[in-house]
């Protein structure tokens, strides 16, 4: 009895989830009248538009996650060798972002960083990008901390300085060549969900009006019919790519931990 | 641009020492500054400023006029509706898995796909409800033509409630699974033999040892799941344009084109939406400290 509740459970669970997949596959196959076709798809990848606001969001995604190794892994080094009071502190900062709706953060930064404001970042382009970025960062900001911070601690990083100064490493040298190898996993992980949220983030670069992929996106689907469910079935894609590499990377860790 | 270790250099061998080793925290603590508390500080003294900058509490009265309130209460009814069966659903699937007596491989494979559907969120997922139960989705013609069940008939459409509120399931579901599974683990076998040893029964082992320690989980993931929800834009937009009058998306058109006719009524409104979610949080970090007494 106790069984079939379970199963039970479990189907309707796996029902609910495999239904929108498959619905949107079907439908993105269906463009052509009466056969399945891919040619959705073909007009999708063909389309400039997509081009454009695809290699911009990789690029985006590519620098967030530059600019969030950079901030994060010196940061959360620095806090667990030397500050380590400021832990808590510093933890309950990395939540925020997901206290504070992205919609409100970019309100912020609209009225903050405006043309007549003090550091007019969304006067020109590359501000704006620039913005954008930081917007992302922060965005990313919980999750990378944490990945960092959980990397952090499986390694021993004061017995690692100590013997890497006494051998005459400066910061730098200690950063980049002993506590980033250490922690590369971690840093991966973080980045894969980095890039997963950068992709296909809407709300940000919506209203900072860069064109980007997410509002990319919802223009197709105001507009189309089988297109949009194309995107939908890459983007889960990429979603599935971006954390597969995840469990991979997190394995090959543990593998190469064992026999030690 | 975080040039953190060029700051921090110095305070290891000077000789007399200032506190110097906090300036190793200096770039994180000024981007943060930056990006994150200063552009919220300037939506929450926008809240109480009248456009001249003088204090007024007239923005927070403006937000009790009909069609505010009824967009903050579509809003709370949306987040709490996909909550509550968000977890009701998430923890009998989690149940079933870990207690259910499934077999024992298809907890890895739960756990992965939960990660990645709590992750698609967004435009694609209402591009996938609206191909499956919109007016030519794949369910709603199968019903129609093999069942014949009319859901619109039925007076369902996807661009109301309960369509978002479906919608929003999808990603609820698997971050309650992700959530509740390691409490659902942390219940160990000792406690129930105890129970059992003691003379409990399974209802009573079920009510007065399990439910008090899963309690809290349960109620902390309730309140995360609620902020999660309410603080969706871009799969409300995707899917419904601007045809439901939910706060993120009179926000998101506030700040496009000043909709409400008032600057600083946009002010409030998202400063009623961080109060809303930082409750919400609130009642999580605080439900979790304490579960996780339990979970060591």
């Amino acid at each position: 009895m106790k069984k079939f509740w379970a199963w039970g459970a479990l189907i309707f669970g796996l029902l609910y989830f495999i239904l929108p997949l498959v619905g949107m596959t079907n439908f993105s196959l269906k463009m052509r009248r009466g056969v399945y076709s891919l040619d959705a798809y073909a007009v999708v990848l063909g389309d400039p538009r997509f081009q454009e606001t695809f290699t911009y969001s990789i690029l985006m995604a590519l620098s967030t996650i530059v600019f969030g190794v950079l901030l994060v892994v010196p940061t959360a080094y620095w806090v667990r060798l030397k500050l380590p009071g400021l832990r808590p502190y510093i933890e309950f900062i990395t939540l925020l972002p997901l206290v504070i709706p992205a919609i409100v953060i970019v309100f912020g930064y609209i009225r903050l960083y405006n043309t007549s404001s003090w550091l007019p970042l969304t006067g020109t382009t590359t501000g704006t990008n620039i913005l954008l970025m930081f917007g992302y960062s922060t965005l990313a900001l919980p999750y990378m901390y944490r990945s960092v911070d959980t990397g952090l601690r499986s390694i021993d990083i004061a017995t690692l300085t100590e013997a890497a100064q006494s051998l005459g490493a400066g910061w730098t040298t200690i950063l980049a060549k002993i506590i980033l190898p250490n922690v590369l996993v971690a840093v991966l992980s973080g980045a894969f969900l980095t890039f997963a949220i950068v992709i296909g983030e809407f709300t940000m670069a919506a209203l900072l009006n860069r064109p980007a992929f997410g509002p990319y996106m919802q223009l197709l689907g105001a507009n189309r019919a089988y297109e949009p469910a194309a995107l939908a079935v890459m983007s889960f894609a990429l979603t599935w790519g971006c954390l597969g590499l995840i469990q991979l990377v997190s394995r090959f860790q543990k593998g190469a931990q064992s026999p030690a | 641009m975080s040039s953190d270790s060029s700051a921090a250099r110095p305070p290891a061998r000077e000789p007399f020492r200032l506190p110097l080793h906090w300036l190793g925290a200096a770039p994180f603590a000024i981007f943060v500054l930056l990006f994150l508390i200063m552009p919220t500080m300037r939506i929450v003294i926008g809240a109480f400023q009248t456009p001249e900058g003088s204090f007024t509490l007239e923005n927070i009265r403006g937000l009790f006029t009909t069609s505010i309130l009824s967009a903050y209460w579509i809003s709370i009814k949306i987040s709490v509706a996909s909550a509550v069966l968000g977890c009701l659903i998430g923890f009998s699937v989690a149940a079933a898995a870990v207690l259910g007596g499934l077999p024992k491989w298809i907890r890895g494979p739960l756990l992965t796909f939960s990660g990645v559907a709590s992750n698609f969120a967004g435009v694609p997922l209402a591009f996938a409800f609206l191909a499956t139960l919109g007016p030519v989705g794949l369910l709603t013609v199968f019903l129609k033509t093999q069942i014949g069940i009319d859901l619109r008939a039925l007076g369902f459409n996807i661009l109301s409630f309960w369509g978002l509120t479906v919608t929003y399931l999808f990603f609820q579901i698997p971050l309650m699974i992700l959530i509740i599974t390691p409490a659902l683990d942390g219940l160990k076998r000792e406690w129930r033999e105890a129970a059992q040893i003691l003379g409990a029964t399974n209802a009573q082992y079920w009510r007065m040892v399990a439910f008090p320690i899963l309690l809290p989980s349960f109620l902390g993931t309730l309140a995360l799941l609620f902020a999660n929800a309410f603080g969706a834009v871009a799969t409300a937009i995707a899917l419904t344009g601007s045809s439901l009058n939910i706060v993120p998306i009179l926000l998101f058109a506030q700040i496009r084109g000043d909709v409400l006719g008032n600057p600083h009524l946009g002010y409030a409104l998202a400063f009623g939406m961080i109060v809303i979610t930082g409750i919400a949080n609130t009642i999580y970090i605080w439900l979790r400290a304490r579960s996780e007494r339990w979970l060591k």
